[in-house]
């Protein structure tokens, strides 16, 4: 009964199955950056803390940080707070705040209430900017090296096991970079 | 009663046709030429949140905003393909609702003809090999009397 023709049809459907299983098993939602590998899109914003002075990302120039888009509207921002207040406290780099599309009042009281792991927050109410980093959904953070080039974007929540598995090994590998 | 269920069907299916094509923005168009082109591009370009939607469809803040930018683009004087190469670099090649003739997509778009190739060859070679089994090879004379004979031995036993 093991001859080839009917070998043939058995093992074109076990292909099949692979394929669909890798298929399910791929997030659509996690739609790769093309900005990776690419500089850090040039941005001038106003700061929460005061919104008549702006911040500049070329300041970072020579530093690792990290750009975390986030919205006190956002609920996945939520649930991400704890990883970032934790990576602040271990005081690696500096993460940058864009608060993407919300108010500067709720905005503030959101980090009054969860915590500021930020070193400043940026605030772009209208999502102009947002559009120029391919941000289509809220939380995002960009990991962006000492030549100001994006090296990783993460969509969606950071958890732990996210922060400790990739996000800090990625991070000590960038500063030790010239 | 058989007239208050057909205006029931009626108002539901009403409702049905306005989803299909629901816009939240009203836009004014000073030339044919830039609706067509608007019209166009917000059909090729998918929204990354209601991912299985093009601009046209969604009803998401982001199609908003990018329909806007389009729109923008457009009246800038920018051509369709600066608009959707902006689009690409900062969304990727999934913001083109029909995948674009690459090598990496080509699985995509040779794999179904592929399939159905060797499905079309694989049935054409079954048939064939069953008309060749029912194909009766006619008997000589000496094999029929042979045949005859065991027959007749084989009904007396």
């Amino acid at each position: 009964m093991l001859k080839l023709k009917f070998l043939i049809p058995l093992i074109a459907f076990f292909v099949l199955v692979v394929l669909l299983f890798a298929g399910l098993s791929n997030d659509p939602r996690r739609v790769p950056s093309p900005l990776v590998g690419k500089p850090a899109p040039a941005f001038e914003l106003p700061r929460l803390s005061d919104p008549s002075v702006t911040f500049k990302p070329q300041v970072l120039l020579g530093k690792v940080w990290a750009l975390n888009i986030w919205a006190s509207w956002c609920g996945g921002c939520r649930t991400e707070h704890p990883v970032l207040n934790e990576l602040a406290r271990q005081d690696l780099i500096s993460i940058i705040g864009f608060d993407y599309k919300d108010t500067n009042d709720q905005a503030q009281a959101w980090l009054n209430q969860y915590g500021n792991p930020y070193r400043l927050v940026v605030t772009d109410q209208k999502g102009t900017v947002g559009f120029d980093y391919g941000v289509y959904g809220v939380p995002e953070t960009f990991f962006i090296d000492k030549k100001g080039i994006i090296r990783y974007k993460h969509i969606g929540p950071i958890s732990y096991k996210d922060l400790t598995e990739k996000i800090i090994p990625l991070i000590k590998e960038l500063k030790a970079e010239s | 009663m058989r007239a208050f269920t057909f205006l029931f069907v009626l108002v539901i299916a009403g409702l049905q046709l306005n989803l299909a094509h629901a816009r939240v923005e009203f836009r004014e168009f000073d030339k044919p030429e830039v609706e067509a082109r608007y019209n166009k591009l917000v059909d090729e370009l998918r929204c990354l949140v209601c991912q299985n939607q093009n601009l046209k469809g969604s009803n998401s803040d982001l199609a908003k905003d990018m329909r806007n930018k389009v729109f923008e683009m457009i009246s800038a004087g920018k051509t369709n393909k600066e608009i959707v190469d902006y689009m690409v670099a900062r969304y990727g090649d999934f913001v083109l609702y029909k995948p674009p003739f690459k090598p990496m997509t080509l699985m995509l778009w040779l794999g179904p003809l592929l399939f159905f190739i060797i499905a079309l060859i694989s049935v054409i070679r079954i048939v064939k090999q069953r008309n060749k089994a029912d194909s009766i090879e006619e008997l000589s004379e000496e094999e029929h009397k042979r045949a005859q004979a065991l027959l007749n031995k084989g009904d007396s036993q």
